[in-house]
């Protein structure tokens, strides 16, 4: 297992330092010209050009990228000589826009996107797997059909028309709930646990329809090719009790691909809810990322995009290592 | 390269070519699915399909498809009705002729909105369906929805159509390529699939594509609507085909070890021709399947990324253009019709597309279960 660590942990930092370099490149492409979008409007070229300096565009590609990274290590400096800054470790790199640490506008954004993340992540979580149990329980039954309908419309409902939706239902029309405000940003706040709630229940509502439908069906679809197997029959034939035979030998065994998926949408939402995040106006990390790709902030998109692929690695590692505490099949080697 | 250096993966059973395939329909019963008409009728349609791939007479992978697909209410009614929206599509010029506008012509003034309570909000004649107005007209411009839907669903139907032709062609080369070839060529393919599966897909679309937009800017495509389009199908399609790959590998690996392409190497053939003729027909079942589910994610991607404005941008005409329009301002709140006529094309078609993707692929893959 700690060799299988060790391996996994490698090749996962190869794969950060290539995904660095060629998201760099990419963003290196970019709009014509980094430096005239950090000038401004009304530019000389000679200011262009002393942007170039400032940016450290003038040094070859390879140098720029390395001066980057070495961010990641310590503090740097950044800006044209003479009139340069200190970026705190971690450093990014500075907002064109604001001139920001971009890590402080990531660390402002993160409380945000772990608020619509971790409440949707639960509602879908306890939502997707109990109905997908519930549905494979009572297989071709009314319950069932009405489960596994439910879940083909709930995966094809895109989430800009499930969220518009409710603010129009339950913001607009009906008054219910309050539109989500940037005051609240976690439960520990003034606000309190309830405030947060109200504040973050549409975010997660819009979320959850989606991915509880998803799980909804690839729990019920494991589950079903679990109750077939032959463990399960003998379990049937040591007379142990329903519940017994379901939870403790068929869930096990039904629920791992599950925990993939759920391990792997983590990462992914930790990187930002984008069109979530966009809809209610939380501000953030896919709201931030929108706003600076709109503005042709490249700091602040690489900065969030390396994140982004960084959580998807991680939680791959981790899921992997989970599959075999889980799964007693799976042995890794 | 005569010997394969690398064992398959999987456990060489059940390859996805068509007599594997019968076998098991043979064995199973039919899916579950699958609504009990019970009529004798019904029953010698189930037989024969199974027959006929059993010896098999070399019955298409399509004709298949479709004599499991007819057998299915649900999915019957789901190519329905993406024929129906696709001919919708086709026919959008057509049938605004017949309605008597067009998705560009703006209508301002009190004759058509109203200046004073919520101004630019249409009157009320003009903000639902009549005659003149089939879907009544847009709120701040006016101008008429019927028509921006039909053409948005060609543009969006195309986009979404294309993008997933390119990932397919993609997917399918590069995969049966890694798998087929094994050695260095697998493993620079395998290690670059994992580096477009760990990219944050949503966030890189949007930041890659202004610049996609500005690099292709004063080209050929840069003449009014083509370039974003074509921007979207581009990036739309580069980074949908990884998935696909990793699977068609996985199948030519356990492919390449069967008896018939022995046989084919046996006899001679080329590897091009084993490629072309023995390889990638037995894998178009799954590239098939994985073809009508990459649709509807490609419709919602689309719908997406112009939602928020990087996509196809006003006055251009797509379903994710229509919701962006209705969200700015906050329209939708006072004229929830301008919200419900993109939502509601867009719910209908992936869900139509995606149940049609369900019954394909439970049509064509044995291991399926429902």
């Amino acid at each position: 297992m700690t060799g299988f660590l060790m391996r996994r942990f490698a090749a996962m930092i190869a794969l950060l330092l290539v995904i660095s370099f060629v998201t760099f490149s990419l963003f290196q492409l970019g709009p014509a010209d980094p430096a005239s979008a950090a000038c401004g409007q009304e530019c000389t070229p000679a200011r262009v050009a002393e942007a170039r300096v400032a940016l450290g565009m003038d040094k070859p590609f390879l140098s720029q990228y390395v001066s980057y990274m070495s961010g990641l290590l310590d503090s740097r400096l950044v800006g044209a000589p003479g009139a340069q800054t200190v970026c705190e470790w971690p450093c990014l790199g500075k907002s064109f826009q604001t001139n920001e640490d971009v890590t402080a506008i990531i660390e402002r954004a993160l409380p945000y996107t772990l608020s619509v993340a971790s409440g949707a992540i639960v509602l879908w979580t306890v939502v997707g797997v109990g109905l997908g149990l519930l549905a494979a329980l009572r297989k071709d039954k009314f319950t069932d059909k009405l489960i596994v309908g439910a879940a083909s419309v709930g995966v094809s409902l895109p989430i800009p028309v499930t969220g518009l939706l409710l603010l129009l239902v339950f913001v607009s029309t009906f008054d219910v709930l309050p539109f989500t405000t940037n005051e609240i940003s976690s439960p520990f706040g003034e606000a309190g646990p309830g405030g947060w709630f109200l504040n973050y229940l549409l975010p997660w509502v819009a979320l959850a329809v989606l991915f509880s439908a998803q799980y909804i069906r690839v729990t019920r679809g494991n589950m079903l090719e679990t109750f077939g197997e032959d463990f399960m029959r003998t379990a049937r034939s040591k007379g142990l009790s329903r519940p017994g035979i379901v939870f403790k030998h068929g869930a096990r065994a039904g629920i791992t691909p599950v925990v993939t998926m759920l391990g792997l949408d983590i990462g992914l939402l930790l990187g930002g809810a984008v069109l979530t995040e966009q809809i209610f106006s939380v501000p953030g990390i896919g709201f931030t990322a929108v706003r600076a790709a709109q503005a042709g902030d490249l700091p602040v998109t690489m900065a969030i995009t390396m994140m982004a692929a960084f959580f998807i690695i991680v939680a791959n590692v981790v899921v992997d290592a989970a599959y075999a505490v889980i799964d007693p099949r799976v042995r890794v080697s | 390269m005569t010997d394969p250096h690398e064992s398959p993966s999987q456990t060489p059973r059940v390859s996805p070519s068509e007599p594997a395939d019968a076998q098991v329909a043979t064995l199973s019963p039919p899916p579950a699915g699958a609504p009990s008409t019970g009529t004798e009728k019904a029953r010698a349609e189930k037989a024969a399909p199974v027959k006929a791939a059993e010896i098999d007479t070399g019955r298409s992978l399509l004709g298949t498809a479709w004599l499991r697909i007819r057998r299915s209410r649900i999915a019957v009614a789901a190519l329905v009705v993406v024929c129906l929206i696709v001919l919708f599509a086709v026919l959008a010029p057509v049938l605004t002729a017949i309605e008597g506008q067009d998705p560009f012509t703006s209508r301002t003034g009190g004759d058509y909105l109203d200046e004073f309570y919520t101004p630019g909000l249409p009157l009320e004649y003009y903000r639902f369906p009549s005659t003149e107005h089939w879907l009544g007209i847009e709120p701040g411009l006016g101008r008429d929805i019927f028509a921006r839907m039909a053409y948005g669903a060609r543009i969006s139907l195309t986009i979404a159509l294309l993008s997933t032709l390119v990932s397919v062609v993609l997917g399918t080369v590069l995969g049966a390529a890694a798998g087929y070839f094994g050695g260095k060529v697998d493993m620079v393919i395998s290690r670059i699939m994992d580096l477009f599966l760990a990219f944050p897909h949503l966030l890189l679309v949007l930041s890659l594509t202004p610049i996609m937009q500005s690099r292709l800017g004063g080209t050929a495509l840069d003449n009014g609507s083509l370039l974003p389009i074509a921007s979207l199908v581009i990036i739309l399609g580069f980074f949908g085909w990884a998935y696909l790959a990793r699977v068609v590998r996985g199948q030519v690996l356990s492919l390449r070890e069967q008896e018939f392409v022995e046989a084919a190497r046996a006899y001679g053939a080329s590897r091009r021709s084993i490629i072309l003729r023995q390889i990638i027909p037995n894998v178009m079942g799954v590239v098939l399947v994985y073809a009508t589910m990459m649709i509807p994610t490609n419709i919602t991607a689309e719908a997406a990324l112009s939602f928020l404005g990087v996509g196809v941008k006003d006055p251009t005409p797509s379903w994710g253009q229509m919701l962006n329009a209705a969200q700015a301002g906050n329209w939708y709140l006072s004229d929830p019709w301008f919200l419900a006529v993109p939502a509601g094309a867009l719910v209908i078609t992936v869900l139509a597309f995606n149940l049609l993707g369900d019954a394909v692929r439970d049509a064509l893959d044995p291991k399926s279960s429902r």
